[in-house]
């Protein structure tokens, strides 16, 4: 299954939007949350994230998906083979990323669901 | 050339450099930011001297990929990455070579600021670190080509650097959290600018006493 990691600047953030797209998945390894600094403040900690990475990757590949500013610059340090950073709204793309993480789609797939994320209109 | 040793007391200088300057640095980004850049920087440039101090890799190369690899980590915020990019850019341009020229160091620069560029997708005027990072990097290359020695180049350079951080007073943020602050963001200097000056002026102060 593919991994999904939640780089955010706030911990409670990334991991309320990890419980959230659980929920709602239900099947599956949940997101992994990485948010906030290892003294738990705001902001973006990459040994947070290195980890969160490490337990997200099953062997099918990581999706990182970050919520503003130095949290996409510190995911982006992480690209690499079987490791892609989605351009998606956090939250929606979150879910969108987990339910086809969940049907066992591929690397492409789960991104691609996520970015349909961005165009999801809400009136 | 330029040795290891170099290269760390360069370190050790912009350690001293940002400290001191720590509280204009804060006021910067009070202004258009989270004013934490002062702090943020000073614990990334500590950590790296100390590392340095725990073991002091015997290439400037190698010394430049350990002080990005521990900015990244400690210094947190945008512009860990930034530096910690740059950083470990130049380090990786300088390769294995146990001494530098100063042409290398140029080239080693010029590197370094296309990782920002690159990492941040930010360009000249955006009023960022590369306002002064790059004029301050294609005056040094200018220098070593036109056949100045190292401290020349490197005053040329800390005087680009200075020129460009003061340029971005009046821009209008377009990268970074002063965008948020859309036309509000004028009539500031820009505080990743302002440090990156220091970091170059810290290089040219190395290089005046070495």
């Amino acid at each position: 299954m593919v991994g999904i990691v939640l780089v955010s600047h706030s911990g409670p953030l990334a991991a309320e939007v990890a419980a959230l797209a659980a929920g709602i998945c239900g099947a599956g390894s949940p997101p992994v949350p990485a948010g906030g600094t290892e003294d738990g403040g705001l902001g973006t900690s990459a040994d947070l994230v290195a980890a969160a990475i490490e337990r997200a990757d099953e062997g099918d590949g990581v999706l990182l998906i970050p919520d503003l500013g130095g949290s996409v610059l510190t995911a982006r340090l992480f690209e690499g083979p079987g490791i892609v950073v989605a351009d998606v709204p956090f939250v929606e793309g979150a879910i969108a990323a987990a339910v086809a993480a969940s049907a066992g789609g591929s690397l492409e797939a789960v991104l691609a669901a996520a970015e349909e994320a961005r165009t999801f209109r809400k009136r | 050339m330029l040795d290891a040793g170099f290269f760390a007391a360069w370190v050790e200088e912009a350690a001293r450099s940002v400290l001191a300057g720590k509280d204009r640095l804060t006021r910067l980004d009070t202004a258009i930011g989270d004013g934490d850049h002062g702090t943020n920087l000073d614990r990334g440039l500590t950590a790296a001297v100390q590392a340095l101090a725990d073991h002091r890799p015997a290439t400037p190369g190698a010394l430049l990929v350990l002080v990005g690899g521990t900015l990244i980590r400690r210094v947190g915020g945008a512009s860990g990455p930034l530096y910690g990019t740059a950083f470990r850019e130049a380090g990786k341009a300088l390769g294995e070579e146990p001494e530098v020229s100063p042409g290398a160091l140029a080239g080693a620069l010029e590197a370094a600021v296309d990782g920002v560029r690159s990492l941040g997708s930010a360009a000249e005027g955006d009023k960022t670190m590369v306002d002064a990072l790059a004029p301050a990097v294609r005056a040094l290359a200018q220098a070593v080509r036109e056949g100045r020695d190292v401290r020349e180049a490197l005053d040329a350079a800390a005087a680009a650097a200075r020129g460009g951080a003061e340029a971005t007073v009046p821009m209008q943020a377009r990268k970074g959290r002063a965008s948020y602050l859309g036309p509000r963001s004028v009539g500031h200097e820009d505080p990743g600018a302002a440090s990156a000056a220091l970091l170059v002026e810290a290089l040219r102060t190395v290089a005046a006493r070495w």
